[in-house]
């Protein structure tokens, strides 16, 4: 039963995920906006859903490496600023404040399909009057 | 969820840019502050930001935080000695020592804190937009 709602959500659950992480690093790079040699930080987003939708391996043993989950891992890179500042911050808040919108608008539109897919299944669920 | 995690990075931020106007406010306030020496004489105070590394996290990249004050400087520019030998507060030699707070410079910081401050509470609003939208979801 959880594979087909899975397969009926598809996508949309992981990049949720994946925006949720990106939303909390362009946070904290908008929080450590005067922090000296704070390097500003973002996601790879194509790479990171690809990472979070693919089938990974899972940890059966105490001894095993976690791999990396949604976001995480390899798929965090660190800014390359277009000003560097001289206390080695690379933290452009104007950047920063329009890679935020720009997630938040994303983050609400994927928000809105997964509404519409639970919409349909509820409606589909309905007894017919 | 990490989205609740935005608001203790957002509002850790929202502290430290607050130091950062307590410390522009003890500054300006005591511009034309004097003292009989210069051990005595007021100077000015600036705080030195840190970020807050989240222990959770074993991935060294992905350790994403918040902000804290490491600590608050003291600037050793020079202090200026005035000669005024009828200043209750002069020395022997009728000197006042005055301080090294530099006025504009702390109009600047002003201002660049509260652009700052503004810019966290515009991530907690947006941030809380998403959750009410999220826990809103299908209906």
């Amino acid at each position: 039963m959880s594979n087909i709602l899975d397969n009926y959500i598809g996508i949309h659950a992981q990049a949720l995920q994946v925006r949720t992480k990106k939303t909390e690093l362009l946070a904290g790079n908008l929080a450590n906006a005067d922090t000296p040699g704070y390097k500003a930080k973002d996601v790879d987003f194509r790479s990171a859903l690809k990472m979070a939708s693919s089938d990974r391996m899972t940890t059966t043993d105490s001894r095993h490496f976690e791999l990396g989950g949604a976001g995480g891992g390899d798929q965090v890179q660190f800014r390359i600023p277009t000003q560097p500042s001289v206390d080695g911050n690379t933290v452009e808040s104007h950047v920063e404040q329009g890679e935020f919108m720009d997630n938040a608008m994303r983050y609400q539109a994927t928000v809105q399909f997964l509404g519409g897919k639970f919409k349909s299944l509820k409606e589909a669920f309905a007894p017919v009057r | 969820m990490p989205l609740f995690d935005v608001f203790d990075i957002s509002s850790s931020a929202m502290h430290a840019q607050n130091v950062r106007l307590n410390t522009v406010a003890s500054n300006l306030a005591n511009a034309e502050t004097v003292a009989s020496s210069e051990k005595e004489a007021y100077r000015a105070k600036a705080p030195i930001f840190e970020e807050i590394l989240n222990r959770s996290s074993n991935d060294p990249i992905e350790k994403t935080g918040g902000v804290r004050v490491k600590e608050v400087s003291v600037s050793d520019a020079p202090i200026e000695k005035r000669y005024s030998p009828n200043h209750p507060m002069a020395n022997k030699e009728g000197f006042v020592f005055t301080n090294n707070v530099n006025p504009v410079e702390e109009m600047a910081n002003m201002m660049s804190a509260s652009r700052a401050f503004e810019s966290n509470v515009e991530v907690i609003n947006t941030t809380k937009q998403l959750l009410m939208r999220t826990l809103r979801m299908g209906q």
